[in-house]
């Protein structure tokens, strides 16, 4: 699981009224590369909840790749700042599509319940009280 | 053999076993390949080359998600067969994907998604596989949850086989009850076996973007060999596609007093020129019998 999608799943047990974000829990985690690709960026940013993505790097033990404030439009869309090694966009581009959670668990900040992620695959299925 | 619906749970019936053909079997492969081709085509992106977040719903192996990615998508796989999930993983699929039921709702954010695709999935929430399950709470919870995740103006496209007709108005129904405009469109009709539902629904308020495109082969425009999904069989018993009991029945036409004395003049004229023995026309010619005979 990347964290793009950690960042758009939401705890969907009964009850549970905004059940984001999903505290982050990983044990073990890989990275692979991916090629940048600055406009899909552009038209995601938007969409992701900033704190949740910074939340969740820290959670990989990974506090200098965000920043606690998302930088601003221009900086991140800056001309050629996609070919600068360690620019706002390439972090960005690396923490939400190329950290990969292998092992771990999400945990509902609401109700408490343990979605456990193996393989890489979160297991979201609900038991049947939880529906 | 039945249509897997009706043999097991999908978390059942997508075994190892079942899981295996989705990677060996070329047939397979090339019919999830084409359908999801044309899922894509239905979906209508934006044709700006910009890669956008996707769901694949029922994404089984990771066939279609496969599409998706060859058109650079990145994209998110919803499957409830851990056995169908592990071949994905052997297959190295680019998406994420999640071990989840759709009838349980998608469990996503508000508005984040940019597409929604779903080969040969939705129709197994019309099943009560565990006393616990109603297939319109399933239905409603699934439809509410993607109308819910999906952009305004989004579209999801949901490749279905329905049972009956029954089903497939109980699906487009509960589509329609969660905000979705839209409908089914249908690939060629006539044939049985190349014959494909698509439920096309666009989230946000109906506009002129929003009309159904059409069907192929709808204007009696037949389908190709390769079209059609069976690649087996020789030349010789290839037949036209129409289910036996859809054919419409033949009857004779006749009408409330017969054919008529014209009819009957004409018939004996006919028989008089072949030389046969046939009684002279008089005004009792062609009349009704009287009903005490």
């Amino acid at each position: 699981m990347r964290l793009l999608t950690h960042n758009m799943l939401a705890s969907n047990v009964r009850g549970v009224t905004s059940g984001y974000p999903l505290k982050l829990e990983a044990t073990n985690w890989c990275t692979k590369e991916v090629d940048l690709n600055a406009d899909f960026i552009r038209g995601l940013l938007p969409k992701i909840d900033w704190r949740a993505l910074v939340a969740a790097t820290r959670a990989l033990n990974l506090p200098e790749l965000l920043p606690e404030e998302q930088p601003s439009e221009e900086e991140i869309f800056a001309e050629g700042a996609a070919n600068v090694e360690g620019s706002a966009i390439r972090r960005i581009h690396h923490a939400l599509l190329e950290i990969h959670v292998q092992q771990g668990a999400l945990i509902c900040p609401e109700s408490g319940r343990s979605f456990p992620i193996e393989k890489g695959i979160p297991n979201m299925m609900l038991h049947e009280d939880e529906v | 053999m039945p249509r897997p619906e009706i043999q097991a749970p999908p978390d059942v019936f997508y075994n190892e076993a079942e899981a295996r053909k989705y990677t060996t079997s070329s047939r397979i492969i090339e019919i999830q390949a084409r359908i999801s081709e044309r899922a894509l085509e239905l979906l209508a992106l934006p044709n700006d080359g910009v890669p956008k977040l996707l769901l694949d719903i029922g994404c089984g192996s990771g066939l279609s998600g496969e599409t998706l990615s060859e058109h650079g998508h990145q994209w998110i796989g919803y499957d409830i067969s851990q056995s169908m999930l592990d071949v994905a993983l052997e297959r190295e699929t680019e998406g994420d994907l999640l071990l989840a039921d759709m009838g349980q709702g998608l469990g996503l954010r508000p508005g984040v998604i940019d597409g929604a695709i779903s080969i040969s999935a939705v129709q197994w929430l019309c099943n009560a596989d565990k006393s616990s399950h109603d297939p319109r709470l399933r239905l409603k919870a699934f439809f509410g949850s993607l109308y819910r995740c999906l952009a305004r103006g989004a579209r999801a496209v949901l490749q279905f086989y329905a049972d009956n007709v029954k089903q497939s108005e109980m699906i487009v129904t509960y589509a329609m009850r969660a905000g979705f405009a839209g409908g089914v469109v249908i690939d060629w009709p006539h044939s049985s076996k190349a014959k494909k539902s698509y439920l096309v629904l666009t989230c946000g308020a109906p506009s002129v973007h929003t009309s159904l495109p059409k069907g192929k082969g709808e204007d009696g425009e037949m389908c190709s060999d390769d079209d059609d999904g069976d690649s087996s069989g020789e030349d010789g018993d290839r037949t036209v596609g129409i289910y036996e009991r859809n054919r419409p029945n033949k009857k004779q036409k006749t009408k409330k007093n017969g054919k008529g004395k014209q009819w009957l003049l004409k018939k004996k004229e006919q028989m008089r020129r072949k030389g046969h023995d046939v009684p002279t026309d008089t005004k009792y010619t062609g009349r009704k019998r009287k009903t005490y005979f």
